[in-house]
């Protein structure tokens, strides 16, 4: 079992001190987050989490049953081998002069990024992608020179018809062993 | 009905069944210190430490299975409570902590006693709560008592601001809980239940692990049903000690770093280990890459995340204890399994681990077996941590459900009289005994002023032989007898004991023992009995560090034991 990344996506009550309690559990039992976004879901009072950490698929399977202790999460589940649309947006502001500037904006456009700001001497990129496509898109503008870059972290959904939904207690199953 | 946070805090905890509350009043907490002489059926039983309002609340917890109370104000007396907090989380017990807040327009300020409590015990409750809306108060007790008590029981705290408990607000009491996030696993997987039961009928040496769950689950008939039919020994964790009779045949005592000699040998050599109620905690497993080497492990426990946490596990089940074994028990068949059991039996004979030496010597473990042979067993055991602590598991023979409380996992000194006080609290009619070190006695001493203000007849036998007596063995036995920092000057806790009006006694030799203990149990109080006992006595049989259950080190003649 070697490590790899795995995409958690929890269900949470959107309530203060959730994230605390995510954040603090992770510290706690030594399980390290690549990264974590979160906002709100589709249902009221919810919110959806995705997280990414890197384990072996035992680790992994403890993070989430510890997750899924915490009173205010409602469902986790590990989506790493499923059928997914994982997505992450980067704001990327990049050295630009006159003469760089076309240069900059004919890489923006094969990345199908967009450009969002643009002053004398910078402009800001804005990409969504996989983390693949959104590191290449780094590299290759690193050459006219980098001044700050955010990312929102991976958010990540199912395919198709498999919600991961509030399920009512009496319809849970109890799936373990 | 409207009514103030404190009242509708009072008649929340009256209709979940709460008549003891153990705490310290003060500033954030006098409104509701005001209000409590209005429900006369709140008995609050004054500590003189926080530390001790959350161990007793342990106690009594542990001794009546019913949600223990605790109640400090903010800031100090807050994090007092921390290390009792801590306490009951690591060994699964339900309290519920209550604690004052600044008023909510000084939160986060920095105010006079003011300290983030939610924050501090984020990882040591199962969950807590700041109230911020007063009409939110009694929803939050009835689910603090539900989480408490329900699944995995643990500490619940409720952070209560103080200007919340002045504020009026509607009162109605829910009748349920709605906790989407809250899942309860208690029955088991009907599959997964089958399965184990096929693998006891066909084992040929299983072994019984009974844990903690056991007892929380009050699962004493299932679990005595099920070594019964099938004739499986049973081992227990330490805090599995009292799920099953000690003197049945089939009980081969604790195993672990502690354990007897043929409760290791019969874990290192089964072929089934069935555990269950327990977490596999490294002091009963020893080194995990050497437990159970040959055995396949069935594991049932409520709480899925403990499932493979330690120790690979080949046929989890995840629920309660009692519903399980009700469960599987109707599928097990009758074995004899004579060979194995004679096998072990042939162990327990070549290895009397707990044989007392007959000397003039005090012996600490003699002091533990007459207190034994005194109550016949008929007491509730409550020890400190350390030598005592496992002289007390090893040589009282616990043969009634709920009579050994330890701080097991948390293995916290100065639990012992508080827990005791809460223990004695919850079960007035029954003997309580307080077995202390001389160290860990010191760390909550100033109980004994409680003991004495509520009229507790709790038996205190301090077991002193002058020393951190765990730490000296170590010293000893593994750092080349380098004591540092191990030798007490103690007090003279006869005369400490006659200062709090409580009566005692000094034994310095073996044969005033009996007397002694008799003297205790006869008086109508509290007593105090200071055994000064053989100083550098170690505790055996003895797992060394980093290694496996299959090294265990024996006395007189420290023999390695490994015959798998």
């Amino acid at each position: 079992m070697s490590d790899t990344k795995h995409t958690l996506v929890a269900l949470v009550e959107d309530k203060p001190g959730v994230l605390t309690r995510v954040a603090s559990l992770f510290r706690r039992r030594g399980f390290n987050i690549q990264s974590l976004a979160v906002g709100h879901s589709e249902q009221p009072g919810l919110s959806r989490m995705t997280v990414v950490v890197n384990g072996d698929s035992t680790e992994v399977e403890q993070v989430r049953k510890q997750l899924d202790k915490l009173i205010n999460v409602i469902r986790v589940s590990d989506i790493t081998g499923e059928d997914i649309v994982a997505r992450e947006l980067a704001l990327i502001k990049v050295k630009a002069t006159a003469s760089t500037r076309s240069e900059i904006i004919q890489i923006v456009d094969i990345f199908r990024a967009t450009i969002v700001d643009v002053s004398s001497d910078s402009v800001t990129v804005e990409v969504t992608g996989d983390e693949d496509k959104v590191e290449s898109l780094i590299k290759l503008l690193g050459g006219f020179g980098i001044k700050e870059v955010t990312k929102t972290g991976r958010v990540a959904l199912t395919r198709g018809n498999t919600p991961l939904k509030l399920i009512k207690n009496k319809e849970r199953r109890n799936t373990y062993g | 009905m409207k009514k103030t946070g404190a009242q509708i805090l009072c008649e929340s905890l009256i209709k979940e069944g709460v008549e003891v509350i153990f705490g310290i009043p003060g500033g954030a907490v006098l409104p509701l210190y005001d209000t409590l002489p209005q429900y006369p059926q709140l008995r609050h039983i004054l500590v003189r430490h926080e530390q001790g309002a959350a161990y007793a609340a342990d106690g009594y917890a542990r001794a009546t299975h019913k949600a223990g109370v605790c109640l400090a104000t903010s800031g100090p007396g807050a994090t007092n409570l921390v290390t009792g907090i801590a306490n009951a989380y690591m060994d699964s017990s339900p309290i519920i902590g209550i604690t004052g807040q600044v008023a909510r327009p000084f939160i986060g300020q920095d105010a006079f006693q003011e300290i983030d409590m939610t924050g501090i015990t984020l990882p040591i409750t199962k969950h807590n709560y700041l109230v911020t809306d007063t009409g939110e108060l009694a929803r939050i007790v009835k689910e603090a008592f539900y989480i408490a008590q329900t699944g995995r029981p643990g500490p619940v705290l409720i952070d209560i601001p103080k200007d919340v408990q002045q504020e009026e607000a509607e009162f109605v009491y829910p009748e349920k809980v709605a906790l989407p996030g809250y899942k309860i696993f208690s029955q088991g997987h009907s599959i997964q239940v089958k399965r184990a039961a096929r693998l006891i009928n066909e084992a040929e040496k299983p072994v019984i692990l009974a844990g903690r769950g056991v007892i929380i689950s009050q699962a004493y008939d299932e679990l005595k049903e099920l070594a019964e039919k099938a004739q499986i020994p049973i081992v227990s964790t330490l805090l599995g000690i009292g799920s099953f009779p000690e003197n049945h045949i089939l009980n081969f005592g604790m195993l672990g770093i502690h354990g007897t000699a043929y409760a290791n040998l019969a874990v290192q050599n089964a072929d089934l280990l069935i555990a269950i109620g327990m977490r596999f905690d490294d002091r009963a497993t020893a080194n995990t890459s050497g437990f159970a080497p040959l055995a396949h492990i069935i594991h049932i426990d409520i709480d899925p995340a403990e499932i493979g946490k330690n120790v690979p596990v080949d046929t989890p089940i995840v629920g309660d204890v009692k519903n399980v074994l009700q469960a599987m028990n109707k599928e097990i068949e009758r074995r004899d399994h004579l060979d194995w059991l004679s096998q072990l039996d042939q162990w327990r004979y070549e290895h009397p681990s707990l044989e007392i030496e007959e000397n003039d010597k005090l012996l600490p473990q003699y002091v533990i077996r007459q207190i034994y042979e005194a109550t016949q067993g008929d007491a509730i055991v409550v020890t400190g941590i350390g030598q005592n602590q496992m002289w007390a598991a090893q040589h009282f023979v616990y043969t009634k459900p709920d009579s050994f409380i330890s701080s097991g996992g948390l293995g916290s000194m100065g639990f012992e009289l508080p827990g005791a006080i809460g223990a004695k609290v919850g079960c007035p009619e029954k003997m309580v005994w307080c077995i202390a070190g001389d160290g860990g006695f010191q760390m909550t001493i100033q109980e004994l002023a409680t003991i004495t203000q509520e009229n507790l007849a709790v038996k205190i036998a301090i077991i002193n032989n002058g020393y951190l007596g765990m730490i000296r063995q170590w010293q000893e036995l593994f750092y080349k007898h380098r004591y540092v920092a191990a030798k007490l000057w103690n007090p003279d806790f006869v005369k400490i004991a006659e200062a709090y009006d409580i009566p005692g006694t000094r034994v310095k030799h073996r044969e005033e023992v009996i007397s002694a203990i008799q003297k205790a149990i006869d008086y109508p109080g509290p007593f105090l009995i200071d055994f000064v006992v053989e100083p550098e006595e170690n505790v055996y049989p003895i797992v060394p560090p980093g290694e496996s259950l299959s090294k265990t080190l024996e006395i007189p003649k420290p023999a390695i034991v490994d015959r798998y």
